[in-house]
């Protein structure tokens, strides 16, 4: 027997693991990139959106001042409601004084370029504040979509120089659009608004929420306290488990053979929309409901068993409001991806143009991808940086949702 | 009749009996032996509003089924009624409007007849929400009669209540059920009808795709072979997108379970959240503006001749991004879910941790990362808004990434929201490719499913 032993580290092995810890620290690099890679995709990603969105919340406006006291305008003070004010505003020539106006101002070449609907806003100045008209006031009026892109370095050429000769007079700058929040769909990019897209995302969201969280939660209860195991509630369950995944797309088609098949007046009614996100949304909730359920201890139901709870007591007593803070983190989850949901709206014929926010869950209305989506086929470069800001409003409201539902999950999270 | 009324009337008289009932029942409680009753009162007042407003809601949803036709009729034999034109479509818009004048609620356009029609309108209007006013005071008084007769003190409501609460919750988890059933009813239906128009085999191994224009009533089964879209959805959904998501998704989840540190994993954990909760028509509309446009201007300068701007790679590079946290959640879970022993032995003899992962963690993960992998294509494949926008409508069957491809997610939208009659084959094509494509990501889901429960049972 001898002693001699082969040296452990010879010169191939030394160069075999130096070729082992090269393809380490490769494979680390590669899983690296690919993080980074995703990260600079989202960044990316946000970062053009930003960029051109902040544009979109402002826009060009020029300056014009309007001495009213020679104008011969007036309006009655008191019951005069807000269409009718500006109807009798606009009888009374306002859009004559705005334009003479402009041109004491701008001069000629200008006020042709304040926008045509830029009356309007005086006249609400005006009914706001009737006190306008005794006195001169100056107000900043949204420019002409020409002017607007020619301001903003393109578009059509001639009009730069005066954009640029405006601007350093003064008479013509970007200003935040506060109304761009406030007003509904037009066919200027002035003059568009993301009020009406949003107001119509809230009604669907809000018919939706009503629709799928009652029936998820209750399904869930059905399936995780209740069901006998057998054949009936098997096919229950694959079939909530096959519908979390079916494209959205589908459900628009269901919801377009059969939803507008029974209200064909509500074609494109927040109602209509809500209920097909709502049959989309549902499984979602009762699978996170299940799972929030499951997570409640037996122990709690065999306590309250023991001290002469009936079933539907134990259940509607301690399992769920144990489990609701799981619940609705779920909830809320699905939410966000019903709020971010075109394709199956796009079926049932939520893309009309809708230049009114919608007043009820029948009325005609757009949602804010919908909104989105029609914007981004038009080729202005004012619609550009208008569905950036668009896209900027939706991710806020979609991050602020999920931060919700993290912070619920956060707060209630228990550990039994 | 506004859906507010009979709302209100129920809760109203459903709140009224809940007290009244309670009421009744603590009158029992006080005066029997002990104090004790069989069920609490609460039961006894929820068993009495229960039968107040189940049968009311019941009639009102009916009513407002059936009074519809009721007032259309008593309309038309009213003596207005006799000078409508017979038939047609001129007959039903001066019905629709006349009613919408009726209810208060007209638009600008006002035809003469309809203004003629829109009183007798009104008044039949106003008698027969009377009559399911009256009919449903009465129902709701029959309820709630037949209720306080049972309320004795030991009428075990309890019982009762919660029978029904437990019928609510079935009904509940049946709406599943009915829903699937509906979306399978509607598309065979459909589909049907189009395969009595165009012959399945034209439609499945067909390669023209160049439906009818919505104008013309001839069917053409050469029109409807639906291979280039089959193609372009796999090419953009399975092949393309997977090849930016598969390596990506696996590497991130590799090194975010294996490499990264604690903090780091709890930061970039959920920024690849946020990648899969961006709506898709951001991506749709971040495809079309940014990555078409660049992917074209790359390939200019390559030398390819006359790119398309809206090319299979940009819509498919950027579902692929889109998919790519999917990937890394499943693989995550799937390497989560081998044993720490396998892990420990492998190092134990010396391997590297990339020699660990490659040759033992990821082939024992193999089965759930493929049913993951499964998963992602059913989502690509279904994915709609991003091809909308980024896609072509232009049917194409090549393997050129940077020639323009549709899929048939922008088939459907394509041809649902054009003006078309229902029975256009055009039409019924649309379901036909949603039929397909509900059945092939339904047999990806299931598989896959069963692939990840499968394999996860075996190490436990």
């Amino acid at each position: 027997m001898s002693n001699a032993q082969a040296p452990t580290r010879t010169a191939a092995f030394e160069a075999r693991l130096k070729k082992r810890y090269a393809a380490e620290r490769r494979f680390k690099a590669i899983g690296l990139s690919a993080i980074i890679f995703s990260m600079i995709v989202l960044l990316f990603l946000l970062a053009t959106m930003t960029i051109n969105g902040i544009g979109g919340f402002q826009r060009a406006e020029l300056r014009v001042d309007i001495d009213f006291p020679d104008m011969g305008l007036s309006l009655p003070p008191g019951e005069l409601d807000h269409n009718d004010a500006i109807q009798r505003l606009g009888n009374q020539g306002l859009r004559d004084v705005v334009q003479f106006s402009a041109e004491q101002t701008l001069g000629a070449e200008g006020a042709e370029h304040v926008n045509g609907e830029a009356w309007r806003l005086v006249a609400e100045e005006i009914y706001a504040d009737p006190r306008i008209l005794q006195s001169e006031a100056s107000f900043w009026l949204p420019t002409s979509e020409d002017l607007a892109s020619a301001y903003a370095g393109d578009g059509q050429l001639p009009l730069q120089p005066l954009a640029e000769d405006l601007a350093e007079r003064d008479l013509l700058a970007d200003n935040f659009d506060v109304g761009f929040l406030a007003r509904a769909d037009a066919t200027d990019p002035q003059l568009v608004g993301i009020w009406g897209a949003l107001k119509g995302s809230i009604l669907t969201m809000i018919v939706t929420l009503l629709l799928a969280f009652p029936v998820g939660v209750l399904a869930a209860l059905y399936l995780e306290e209740y069901a006998p195991k057998n054949r009936w509630t098997d096919i229950i369950e694959v079939s909530i488990n096959n519908l979390a995944a079916v494209p959205s797309i589908i459900f628009g088609l269901l919801g377009m053979a059969v939803f507008l098949a029974i209200f064909p007046s509500m074609r494109s009614a927040p109602l209509i929309g809500g209920m097909t996100l709502a049959l989309m949304t549902m499984p979602v909730i009762v699978i996170s409901g299940r799972n929030a359920i499951k997570a409640v201890p037996p122990s709690i139901r065999d306590g309250a068993l023991a001290v002469g709870a009936s079933p539907v007591q134990v259940v509607f007593h301690h399992v769920l409001p144990l489990a609701l803070p799981g619940i609705l983190t779920g909830t809320i989850i699905g939410m966000a991806r019903a709020l971010g949901e075109t394709a199956p709206l796009l079926l049932i014929g939520m893309r009309a143009f809708v230049a009114t926010p919608p007043s009820g869950f029948t009325d005609n209305a757009t949602v804010l991808p919908m909104q989105i989506f029609l914007w981004s086929d038009e080729i202005d470069r004012g619609f550009v940086e208008r569905t950036s800001a668009a896209i900027i409003v939706l991710l806020i409201f979609l991050l602020l949702m999920n931060g919700l539902a993290i912070y619920l999950r956060n707060r209630f999270e228990k550990k039994w | 009749m506004s859906p507010a009324i009979p709302l209100l009337l129920a809760i109203g008289l459903g709140l009224a009996g809940w007290l009244v009932a309670r009421a009744r029942a603590w009158t029992f409680k006080r005066s029997a032996p002990e104090g004790r009753i069989a069920a609490l009162p609460s039961y006894h007042a929820w068993y009495a509003a229960l039968w107040i407003v189940v049968p009311l809601i019941l009639w009102f949803l009916i009513w407002n089924g059936i009074s519809g036709q009721l007032v259309l009729s008593s309309v038309l034999a009213s003596p207005e009624a006799q000078s409508l034109p017979e038939f047609g479509l001129r007959r039903d818009s001066i019905l629709i409007e006349a009613r919408n004048i009726a209810e208060g609620n007209a638009g600008l356009s006002m035809n003469d007849e309809a203004v003629a029609l829109a009183e007798p309108f009104r008044q039949a209007m106003q008698r027969y929400d009377l009559i399911g006013l009256i009919v449903g005071l009465l129902i709701g008084g029959a309820g709630a009669a037949w209720a306080f007769l049972r309320l004795k003190p030991d009428f075990a409501a309890r019982t009762k209540v919660e029978r029904l609460v437990l019928a609510a919750l079935l009904i509940a988890s049946l709406v599943a059920i009915l829903t699937t059933f509906g979306i399978l009813v509607t598309l065979v239906y459909e589909t049907i009808l189009f395969f009595g128009k165009v012959s399945p085999i034209d439609f499945l191994f067909g390669t023209q795709w160049n439906p009818d224009p919505m104008s013309t009533g001839s069917v053409d089964g050469d029109r409807y072979g639906a291979i280039p879209l089959f193609w372009g959805t796999l090419f953009i959904g399975a092949i393309i997108a997977m090849i930016v998501a598969i390596p990506l998704g696996m590497m991130s989840a590799i090194y975010l379970t294996q490499y990264a540190p604690a903090k780091m994993r709890a930061w970039v954990k959920p920024a690849l959240e946020i990648l899969a909760g961006v709506p898709t028509v951001v991506y749709g509309y971040f495809a079309a503006l940014t990555i078409a446009p660049a992917i074209r201007d790359i390939a200019v300068t390559l030398g390819a001749s006359n790119p398309s701007s809206e090319s299979a790679l940009a819509a498919g590079l950027v579902m692929g991004v889109m998919i790519i946290p999917f990937v890394s959640s499943m693989a995550d879970d799937s390497i989560a879910a081998v044993p720490q022993a396998m892990r420990d032995g492998s190092l134990a003899m010396g391997a590297t941790t990339n020699e660990t992962i490659r040759r033992v963690l990821v082939p024992a993960a193999l089965p759930g990362i493929v049913g993951g992998v499964m998963l992602a294509i059913s989502r690509a494949i279904g994915e709609t808004m991003i091809v909308v926008m980024a896609a072509s409508t232009a049917a194409n069957l090549s393997a050129n990434p940077l020639e323009s491809m549709t899929t048939v997610t922008v088939q459907i939208v394509a041809l649902l929201t054009g003006e078309g009659s229902f029975d256009h084959p055009a039409t019924l094509a649309a379901f036909a490719l949603g039929f397909v494509l509900f059945m092939v990501t339904l047999a990806l889901n299931f598989i896959a499913l069963r692939v990840v429960k499968r394999f996860r049972e075996a190490y436990e």
